[in-house]
């Protein structure tokens, strides 16, 4: 596990849940849009930059997902997923002209 | 902390019957059909309903770069831009969306890379600066001073208009939205328009997969499928879709002021408010299509081309590459107005800028379905010109 980092306590110790780590996204946030009316996960996605981050949405994406479920008393896999975008993993742009293959992942 | 529920919170989206009969239906949710609904809604048009088949901004608007730009070629593009960008100056407090749209006037820097576009260029400049716009004509090392991160190397010269930028899609469309639903409109996503009934030539309603809505107006905002839209009525437009691609970077501190753009070279590249760039490149072997899968080959060539024109680029990761269509035009002129079919109007085909163009374009469009004298004299750019043969050739576009 890596060490908290100064914000991170202090957001904990403030009960504020990050969702997205890599855009800062909180769980208030999210609920703030779905009481706004925004119903699904791609809108969300699109306005908090929620998933957008270099991780890819890897651990932010079912947690938004969880959460549209609930406030809408659906199942997880009854709300319609954001897409997955190239490239999986990030890669660096000289990278990609040198073909530098230990970048790909 | 308190839970939340759909009941509670459910916008008219989802819950909401669709209305039986409507002043004036808006097919399509993008940037310029949220635009118009926000604009008719304004004037007090009446019941205003906007169909979008999907979520807002889901289509060519959720994809593109965003660019605001008057630096254009022809007097009507330079006036229709001029017009967006104070709207776009204005927009957060006129809309009172309650985030920001983040515009942000970096500037956009246009290269010359060969004499005849330097030859253009200078003709440009003197049609912007008779327009007001503030443009100047730059030396290679003049434009290297406002882009120290610039190659100019291969330059001939280049034109820099500060009060250009670029701005976020997405909040853009959905403050249009929310303005226009606080003004009475009525927004139904996932609401697929199916048919357009007519009758003796005029416009009497639509089918849609939720329902039927009577209505004398219909206003085809439907982006690269105003085609298909348009053939609801039996009409024809000269009209394609063509595919452009684009990427994202990881975010890094800002170091790029202005959007930096080629046409030989048919690249563009812009830093966000966020810190990351945002970069594409028009591909001449693209055939019409609605193709919007991503390619590796985009991906180098874009690598290949930003590495050269702003090379401590290269040292930034991608993290995420998509396509999107380009709503094509033979002039690259929108086509903005009526049509054969009475209560049929077409705001479409902006040939990749009609995001910079929907403030303008939803004004109009609302001035013309309510029989007022446009604001901007657009007759040049009817669904007749093309028939007359009167084509707005555009010099300037990637
Ligand atoms: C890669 C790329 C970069 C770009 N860069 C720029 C730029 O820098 N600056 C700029 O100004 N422009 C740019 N553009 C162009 C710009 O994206 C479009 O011109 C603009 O978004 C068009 O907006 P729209 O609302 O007309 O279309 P769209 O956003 O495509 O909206 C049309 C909507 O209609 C819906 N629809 C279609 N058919 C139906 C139906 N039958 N019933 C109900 N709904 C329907 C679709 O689902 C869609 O949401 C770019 C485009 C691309 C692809």
């Amino acid at each position: 596990m890596n060490k908290k980092t100064d914000r991170e306590e202090a957001m904990d110790a403030a009960e504020i849940t990050v969702v997205c780590r890599c855009e800062d996204v909180t769980l208030e946030e999210i609920r703030d849009l779905i009481r706004e009316g925004y119903t699904t996960a791609e809108e969300i996605k699109r306005i908090t930059r929620c998933g957008m981050g270099p991780c890819q949405g890897r651990t932010c994406r079912e947690l938004l997902l969880a959460e549209l479920a609930r406030a809408s008393g659906r199942k997880i896999d009854e709300v319609a997923p954001t897409k997955y975008r190239p490239p999986a993993k990030p890669i660096r742009l000289g990278g990609i002209i040198e073909g530098d293959s230990s970048d790909l992942g | 902390m308190i839970a939340v529920t759909w009941a509670e919170t459910v916008s008219s989206a989802v819950s909401e019957q669709l209305p039986k009969t409507a002043d004036a239906v808006v097919i399509g949710g993008g940037v310029v059909g949220t635009s118009i609904a926000y604009h008719l809604a304004k004037k007090g048009f009446g019941s205003v309903v906007l169909l979008e088949r999907s979520y807002l901004a889901c289509g060519s608007t959720g994809r593109c770069g965003a660019g605001v730009r008057q630096q254009w070629g022809t007097r009507l593009n330079c006036l229709l831009s001029i017009a967006s960008v104070r709207a776009f100056e204005r927009m957060d407090e006129e809309l009172g969306y309650g985030r920001s749209i983040e515009f942000k006037q970096g500037g956009y820097l246009l290269i010359a890379y060969t004499r005849r576009e330097m030859e253009q260029f200078t003709k440009n400049v003197e049609l912007q600066l008779s327009l007001d716009i503030p443009v100047s004509l730059l030396t290679p090392r003049e434009a290297g001073k406002i882009v120290p991160i610039l190659n100019t190397d291969d330059i001939y010269c280049a034109t820099f208009c500060p009060t250009d930028g670029h701005a976020n899609p997405f909040h853009v469309t959905y403050a249009y939205a929310t303005a226009g639903r606080r003004l009475g409109a009525k927004i139904h996503t996932f609401t697929d328009a199916c048919e357009i009934l007519t009758e003796s030539g005029k416009v009497e309603g639509v089918r849609t997969n939720k329902g039927t809505i009577s209505t004398k107006v219909v206003i085809n905002a439907a982006g690269p499928y105003s085609g298909v839209v348009a053939r609801m009525t039996g009409l024809d437009i000269p009209f394609y879709p063509e595919r452009h691609q684009i990427l994202v970077t990881e975010p890094v501190e800002p170091v790029l002021g202005p959007m930096v753009m080629s046409f030989s070279r048919r690249y563009y590249c812009q830093q966000t408010p966020h810190g990351s760039f945002i970069m594409g490149m028009g591909d001449p072997k693209e055939k019409p299509g609605f193709l919007t899968s991503s390619t590796w080959e985009f991906l180098v060539e874009m690598a290949e081309e930003i590495t050269k024109v702003l090379p401590p680029i290269g040292e930034l990761s991608v993290v995420r590459q998509w396509a999107g269509l380009y709503d094509m035009t033979p002039d690259a002129h929108p086509i903005l107005g009526g049509t054969p079919v009475d209560g049929f109007y077409l705001a479409c085909g902006f040939s990749g800028h009609g995001f910079m163009l929907a403030p303008v374009t939803g004004e109009l469009i609302s001035e013309i379905v309510c029989d007022e004298e446009p604001s901007i004299d657009i007759h040049g750019l009817d669904l007749g010109r093309f028939e007359r043969g009167e084509l707005v050739i555009e010099p300037s576009v990637v």
